[in-house]
């Protein structure tokens, strides 16, 4: 066929001198399964070495913070520097009993989907102190509008247990009537906004219901959550934009626990940057806080939550983590990542390191945490067994008639109409 | 009883409600001290100050996900989209979220938004600002959706979509803002100034969401048409002298059933009319639903005359609009008089 044109286009390279032809770059990380794993890339801070600025000071200071990474237990268990939140040991022990009453639920609901009792699961292994510290940290009146991996909010303001395990078998007492997928729990007295499948789509409604709390001169503050695979969503950045343009009392928070799905952070944009960075662009602070350290969780939520609470506007939060259990119940995370990537996670276990800060300090011993984890796990326990005895999935389920409930406020005469066809 | 364009009515509208409930504010672009490229806001923020109704960045997803978020919290927001046609990037707002909400929670959170935004053709506005989307919205639960095609019922309709406790996406017929534009570019438009719709009172009034109107009562043929449409409708009618009923659906989501059953029942011939490319557009619904439910009083095919299946066309908008002669021309086939 002869070219439309003039001038032939030839496929052969024609270089410039000392021009190297163009290579498109495809992210990897650095290690896939049968290879070594390591974190060597993972940037780290020593615990206590990160200063803590005052919350109003200006953002123009604080832009060296998204690159170190805020850790207040070391090594030894001890909680060291400016941003030790001085807690009381009460607290401590009750957010380690939340983080624990999470991982025994996580595992015993995980099996029970193995056995067939549930359609879907997500666990959160590893990542409790994000979600536990958070809820502790703020009030009643704060709102959480959460991910999919934050059940310990709930555990640590005590939502029932049995209430959880319905709404995962989507049986006869599913708080959600049967409507929404396992573990995609709303629970507004809780503090707790309704999840959904999709993460980003819900961080402009953290933002907009802090302007509203704003607007009515309120008290109550927001907190946004997304994982790192979805700081690439166009939500994500409109959410920054508003918070940052109309100051909102919201705290907007990356839970990078390295993993969205299968594809890892430079995927999403984090080969050479840091989430936390993505502040800088939009003038507010960013902080990069070590999310496996429960007290360093509590002290970032607690200063960024002083800054919203004096009008100062918002703070993105990146906790650094680590995705130890797979993506759902339907991922197997060793088809991706070598098999025991977690054992070389350089931040260590949630639970173990608050569990090893409370016996440093002599509020604990082996003995009472074998005896609480005994008396969490009856509980779980006893809470799967009444639910299994209203129902598991599909051996009990709410009345059909709740498929047509809340569609609107109002049903229309369509709702109606299909509600008699279906006979009832 | 003053009369009004429906810019003005429009405007009114969001003052009486501003001014009566306090958890209502308005934000989008440029709708703060400019008062909107179509002055829909004029004023609002003078008289009811920054808070009340503020500027927007341009990130449509975001003023929506925002508005939501405000909804849940209790307030009653009324975003603009600047044009229909920039709905899109918040498509999955108003379908992944303010849709489902309620759903999902099982009433724990809603989003009583009122989403306005300009729609329709016939101003030059080439593909970007001139898309009629109502059957996106159409089709996904959850939403409401609310065309008015006259200054009173503007005002009234656009009070009862912000005191509904669902997400209503009010769709603004841009070309009837300034007068009711009968689908004859190459005549004068009369203002509204003396039509009697544009007698709009001060002060709070509703119509209520899912109540036609009928425009003009005639035994020949039914025309359901909605928005500018209805005006294009009624001169076409005028003209050919055949004595068609003409209803206003004025929503189509709630949709006023029983009004278009017991017009097409008495009629047996049905034409719908809408701007909407045809494939997939909600005429299909309605002509569906008068099919299932009119069969046995049918004399005629239904028909549907509605913009063509292209993209909206730049130089050939006259071309694409489904004006009057086209409407004649179906309603003769459907009464035989072709």
């Amino acid at each position: 066929m002869r070219s439309r044109y003039k001038y032939a286009v030839s496929n052969a390279p024609v270089l410039r001198p000392n021009r190297l032809p163009l290579r498109l770059h495809i992210p990897e990380p650095v290690a896939r399964p049968g290879e070594a794993a390591h974190f060597g890339n993972l940037a780290l801070a020593e615990a206590g070495a990160v200063a803590r600025p005052d919350i109003d000071t200006v953002e123009a200071d604080v832009r060296h913070l998204p690159y170190t990474l805020i850790r207040v237990l070391d090594d030894d268990g001890h909680a060291v520097g400016p941003w030790a939140p001085g807690l009381d040991a009460e607290q401590l022990i009750a957010g380690l009993a939340a983080m624990l009453r999470t991982r025994i639920f996580d595992d015993r609901l995980f099996r029970a989907h193995r056995q067939g009792k549930t359609s879907f699961y997500m666990k959160c292994t590893g990542e409790e102190a994000i979600a536990v510290a958070q809820s502790m940290a703020l009030g009643r009146n704060d709102m959480c509008f959460p991910t999919y991996r934050m059940l310990g909010w709930l555990m640590a303001r005590d939502y029932p247990l049995d209430a959880l395990v319905n709404q995962i078998f989507s049986n006869a007492a599913d708080p959600l009537a049967g409507r929404q997928l396992p573990i995609l729990y709303s629970a507004r007295d809780y503090g707790f906004y309704s999840l959904s499948g999709n993460l980003g789509s819900r961080f402009g409604h953290a933002v907009g219901w802090a302007m509203a709390s704003a607007y009515r001169g309120d008290e109550g503050i927001a907190l946004g959550m997304v994982g790192d695979g979805t700081t690439a969503e166009g939500d994500f950045h409109e959410a920054l934009t508003f918070a940052a343009v109309y100051r909102a009392p919201v705290i907007l928070c990356v839970t990078n626990n390295q993993w969205a799905i299968s594809s890892f952070t430079g995927i999403a944009g984090a080969e050479t940057a840091t989430f936390a960075a993505k502040a800088l662009a939009y003038g507010i602070p960013g902080l990069r806080v070590d999310g496996n350290d429960f007290l360093a969780v509590w002290a970032a939520t607690q200063w960024a939550a002083e800054r919203a609470r004096a009008n100062l506007g918002s703070t993105l939060i990146e906790f650094v983590t680590y995705r130890v259990a797979g993506h759902s119940t339907s991922d197997d995370p060793t088809q991706y990542r070598p098999k025991d990537e977690a054992d070389h996670w350089p931040l260590g276990d949630p639970v173990d390191r608050l569990k090893a800060h409370l016996i440093a300090i002599g509020v604990w011993d082996e003995e009472r945490h074998a005896a609480l984890t005994k008396q969490l796990d009856d509980e779980v326990k006893a809470a799967v067994k009444a639910a299994e005895a209203v129902g598991t999935l599909g051996a009990s389920k709410p009345p059909v008639g709740e498929m047509f409930e809340c569609v609107f406020k109002d049903a229309d005469w369509r709702i109606d109409e299909q509600r008699t066809e279906l006979g009832l | 009883m003053p009369s009004m364009t429906m810019i003005q009515a429009l405007n009114s509208a969001l003052a009486d409600k501003l001014a009566d409930d306090a958890d209502v504010l308005i934000f989008g672009e440029d709708v703060g001290y400019f008062g909107g490229v179509f002055r829909v806001t004029a004023g609002l923020q003078e008289r009811f100050g920054l808070q009340r109704c503020f500027d927007a960045p341009i990130a449509e997803s975001g003023i929506i996900a925002t508005a939501i978020g405000m909804g849940a919290y209790g307030l009653r927001p009324v975003p603009e989209i600047q044009f229909a046609d920039y709905i899109l990037p918040a498509y999955d707002q108003l379908v992944s979220e303010a849709a489902r909400l309620r759903y999902r929670s099982s009433g724990e959170f809603t989003a009583p938004i009122t989403v306005r935004s300009p729609y329709g053709g016939g101003i030059f506005g080439g593909q970007t600002h001139s898309q009629s989307p109502e059957a996106i919205f159409a089709h996904i639960t959850g939403l409401k959706t609310v065309i008015p095609s006259t200054p009173y019922d503007a005002k009234g309709l656009l009070i009862a979509a912000i005191e509904d406790d669902d997400p209503v996406i009010f769709l603004e017929p841009k070309r009837l803002y300034n007068g009711p534009f009968d689908g004859r570019p190459d005549q004068q438009v009369p203002g509204w100034h003396g039509h009697p719709a544009a007698e709009v009172p001060e002060g709070l009034y509703r119509i209520p969401l899912g109540k036609a109107a009928t425009v003009r009562e005639g035994e020949a043929a039914t025309v359901l048409a909605y928005g500018t449409m209805v005006h294009v409708a009624l001169s076409a009618i005028e003209e050919c002298g055949i004595d068609a009923e003409l209803i206003d659906l004025r929503s189509i989501v709630p949709l006023d059933i029983d009004a278009i059953v017991a017009s097409v029942q008495k009629t047996g011939r049905c034409v719908i009319l809408h701007e909407a490319s045809r494939f997939g557009g909600f005429g299909g619904e309605l002509s569906a639903l008068v099919q299932e439910r009119c069969f046995y009083h049918l004399e005629a095919p239904v028909e549907r005359v509605c913009g063509w299946d292209t993209p909206y066309p730049h130089a050939f908008e006259w071309d694409y609009f489904p004006g009057p002669a086209r409407l004649i021309k179906a309603l003769r086939r459907v009464t035989g008089e072709a």
